[in-house]
């Protein structure tokens, strides 16, 4: 298992997001929030005037830092950058794709439940004939 | 083609055969561990899977109930709350850890959320609202969670996803292509060696046919020897070989010896 990732145990990560305001407002009530001495912060709030490639570089320095372990994200921004969000495939951080207010859930669209529910639903009809 | 390249390169010995032997077995005790391993990895997946699942579909509801607390929130403390909470933002006080757990030799994450220090939030809608910010606060922490919870399941779910391919390909590989090559190794060497075998066998008969054949010349000649010899003594004890008896005779026949009727 030598070309497998190691899987870091950090004492102390971060939770980054990538969501627009109203949800920011919300994580950031509980306490998530973080700027570091650069005045970098661990979330981007996603309006009408962000662009997908502010988007982009904010995913691809979320997924990289190493100080974060979960990296949220609205479903309607992850579609945005689908194709960044579909090639990602490192286990920490982990993305979660999470639903906002204005934009209703939708499961299809996600990336590893869409995988799930493949396995899943072919299981399921499996343990249903039993 | 399949004869050829279905087995190892190797030098039919007895030697071999034994190393190829210990190597078959080796190779099957390990078929077996791995499928064992595989199975149990097989398990928890689908354990996960389920947890994945239900999560994924509360964690809808849950975000439902936390942005309406902000809806309150916001209604009642105004709309310049998130101003506020996006100014104070400094250090987080809500951070993950994250641990191993070992599953079968693989290692999965799990994150759990801890808090530390104070919340820079605490004096947050004290002019007006405080309570219902601090109940948003509390729906969004139950949020965050739940979806903490739902990372260390996913990272669990790739994690189980990739081991199961490898061990799965392990186990074919090994099923497929290292066993019957062994085998054939095996069939190989020994079909060899009873090749040998058979050749030394007719060598060996051939040597004795030879060795029989000339024993029995030799008894032969030595017999012949033995009859000449024999001969040769009873004329001496006669005191006259058939020779001298042959010129005896001829010389009578000769001289006309009354005596000699034929």
């Amino acid at each position: 298992m030598a070309g497998r990732a190691q899987i870091r145990t950090n004492n102390s990560a971060l939770i980054a997001m990538i969501a627009d305001e109203d949800t920011i407002t919300g994580f950031l009530l509980a306490g998530v929030g973080n700027v570091d001495l650069r005045r970098k912060t661990n979330y981007l709030i996603v309006d009408s005037k962000t662009t997908v490639k502010a988007i982009e570089d904010a995913f691809k320095e979320f997924t990289t830092k190493e100080d974060i372990a979960i990296v949220l994200i609205s479903q309607y921004v992850a579609n945005m950058i689908r194709f960044l969000v579909d090639s990602y495939n490192k286990p920490i951080p982990a993305i979660l794709e999470i639903p906002s207010k204005d934009h209703p859930y939708d499961p299809a669209h996600d990336s590893i439940l869409s995988r799930v529910k493949n396995l899943f639903s072919a299981e399921s009809v499996a343990s249903g004939r039993r | 083609m399949s004869g050829q390249s279905q087995r190892l390169n190797v030098v039919p010995t007895v030697t071999m055969l034994g190393v190829m032997k210990s190597r078959l077995v080796g190779a099957t005790r390990g078929h077996a561990l791995l499928k064992k391993k595989s199975d149990a990895l097989t398990v928890q997946f689908r354990q996960i899977l389920k947890k994945i699942v239900t999560t994924k579909e509360s964690m809808g509801e849950v975000m439902k109930t936390s942005s309406f607390a902000l809806t309150e929130a916001k209604y009642v403390a105004g709309e310049n709350i998130k101003h506020i909470v996006l100014e104070n933002v400094q250090n987080a006080s809500l951070k993950v850890r994250s641990r191993q757990e070992n599953v079968a030799g693989v290692k999965l994450p799990k994150f759990e959320y801890f808090t530390e220090g104070e919340t820079k939030n605490d004096l947050t809608g004290l002019a007006r609202g405080g309570q219902q910010v601090q109940l948003c606060r509390a729906a969004y922490v139950k949020a965050i969670e739940l979806l903490v919870e739902l990372a260390s399941l996913q990272t669990s779910f790739l994690t189980l996803d990739e081991a199961i391919k490898t061990t799965n390909r392990r186990v074919n590989a090994l099923e497929n292509v290292v066993k019957p090559r062994l085998e054939n190794t095996i069939t190989y060497i020994k079909g060899e060696l009873d090749e040998l075998e058979r050749e030394d066998f007719f060598r060996l008969k051939k040597i004795q046919g030879y060795k029989k054949r000339e024993i029995e010349r030799q008894l032969a000649a030595a017999k012949q020897f033995a009859e000449e010899q024999f001969t040769d003594k009873v004329s001496l004890q006669k005191g006259i070989s058939f020779d001298s008896a042959h010129n005896f005779l001829s010389a009578a026949a000769v001289n006309k010896d009354e005596d000699i009727i034929f």
